[in-house]
């Protein structure tokens, strides 16, 4: 049976692993290949790498991360950040990267994602969605800050939906995210990496809403990115959620919870996990 | 030796590592000569049916990998490397494949809430005369990723089964053929394993 996948995601900046909250402030928390190899012993079905990187030989770090990995882990893996051009694409997966993610660049040119899935095929084409509720009311006031206008976005229902953002969650596109997923699939996207930015930080759960409209809505698979707290959200993301696989950072890399732990705690639920 | 045919297929590069980590020499090549002499053949692969088919014939390979089967030396092909070994595929109608194993490639049916193509870890149910599964538990979960997968005509050439909307022959044996259409390469510990039953068979 075809198993519901756990996701580590390891943020890295000039080769080494941090961790974003909230996509500002950033700890150290070690070596990629050291984290990847680590990850596949303790039982992660995939990595996610996301590069954050600003140098300008930053493709250069990312090859040679790329390829240090490739050497050691023998299990899937998804680089992202920062990826613009199909040159790009061939650059990591030349390699030994597995698939790619893009999110900024394909909102840009979404014929990126054809291209890329043309050229390499859809299998490795993923696109990474920061989707956040839209603001009603008072909140949707362009002068407040992001965690003012959270605070105030008590108005908010499902029927108002949620839009996308690029530039590391900075920049609200207006774009419907529904909308948006259904049209990377249509344009040959082979996963969804899908982030909430109002749950991503909190450790009260995933945006279940979200994942579920989603994942509802597309063909292929969902991850669900953001706001992992405890054992039981990855249960809720994978069963009413509907997501595919969960994704999590900063719980894994310090230990809050073991993979094995929530692997356990599914199957003891009856989801189906690789043990 | 392994030789790696390189027909400019995508992510052959991970197979390659996965050889080396195992402490064998692996050339990525589409040199005749190479392959010939190699020990052992791998046919990877990430794409299209018809597309691989093209290219392959454009480099003489067709004949190349032909020659190199009849000597009797083990070759492994892998993921789309699997699906090009038989006749025809539903993927590239028309399009002939090397037929070298009796079956056909099709794709995957729609089934209610599936998501098509079949993206991660699926337990398979192993063959137990299987060469390429030896001292691998039954169950034991590799990963996937494809659209359209074997039918073969013959139960015998089947090493593992998988089950995803229909069943899936996910392996097989034929002779001196090996394929898997899940990727070793990447499924951890149990795909290391397979791999090293392979260069040292």
């Amino acid at each position: 049976m075809l198993t519901k996948r756990i996701i580590p995601c390891l943020d890295v900046k000039d080769g080494r692993v941090v961790k974003g909250i909230n996509f500002v402030d950033l700890r150290d928390a070690g070596d990629p290949v050291e984290c990847g190899i680590a990850y596949d012993k303790a039982g992660a079905d995939e990595l996610v790498f996301l590069d954050i990187t600003a140098s300008s030989d930053r493709r250069n770090i990312v090859t040679d991360m790329v390829r240090r990995v490739a050497e050691t882990v023998f299990i899937p893996f998804t680089v992202g950040g920062g990826i613009r051009t199909v040159e790009d694409f061939r650059a990591i997966l030349r390699e030994g990267a597995d698939k790619i993610s893009v999110n900024s660049a394909a909102i840009d040119d979404p014929t990126l994602i054809s291209r890329a899935a043309d050229k390499f095929g859809s299998q490795c084409v993923v696109v990474a969605i920061d989707a956040r509720r839209r603001r009603v009311g008072k909140a949707a006031d362009p002068s407040l800050s992001y965690s003012e206008s959270i605070k105030m976005n008590d108005e908010w229902k499902p029927s108002d939906g949620w839009t996308i953002y690029k530039n590391g969650g900075r920049l609200d596109m207006g774009i419907d995210a529904i909308e948006w997923a259904k049209k990377c699939e249509e344009l040959g996207a082979g996963e969804i990496l899908l982030t909430s930015m109002d749950a991503d930080g909190t450790k009260a759960g995933y945006d279940n809403e979200l994942t579920r409209m989603v994942a509802e809505n597309v063909g292929i698979p969902v991850i669900a990115s953001g706001g992992a707290g405890t054992k039981e959200h990855f249960y809720d993301t994978l069963t009413y959620g509907k997501a595919d696989a969960a994704l999590a950072a900063s719980l894994f890399h310090f230990k809050e919870l073991e993979i094995r732990e929530v692997k356990e705690h599914l199957q003891g639920r009856d989801v189906p996990v690789r043990l | 030796m392994v030789a790696i045919i390189d027909y400019d297929a995508g992510n052959i590069k991970s197979v390659e590592k996965a050889i080396l980590y195992l402490g064998e020499e692996a050339v990525m090549t589409r040199d005749e000569d190479v392959i010939m002499r190699a020990d052992r053949v791998i046919l990877p692969g990430v794409g299209a049916f018809g597309d691989a088919m093209d290219k392959i014939r454009e480099y003489d390979l067709e004949r190349v990998i032909k020659a190199y089967v009849k000597t009797g030396k083990p070759f492994l092909g892998i993921c789309l490397g699997l699906q090009l070994l038989f006749d025809e595929s539903e993927e590239s109608v028309g399009v002939k494949g090397l037929n070298l194993i009796p079956g056909s490639i099709r794709k995957i049916p729609d089934s209610d809430g599936l998501k098509i193509p079949q993206i991660g870890w699926n337990s398979i149910n192993i063959n137990p005369s299987s060469r390429l599964f030896k001292g691998i538990k039954d169950g034991s979960f590799v990963y996937f990723v494809h659209s359209y997968y074997l039918s073969c005509e013959h139960p015998e050439d089947v090493a593992a089964k998988t089950f995803y909307s229909t069943e899936i022959h996910a392996a097989v044996e034929h002779d001196n053929i090996f394929a898997c259409q899940f990727h070793p390469e990447k499924s951890g510990e149990v795909g290391l394993k397979i791999l090293k039953n392979f260069i040292e068979m």
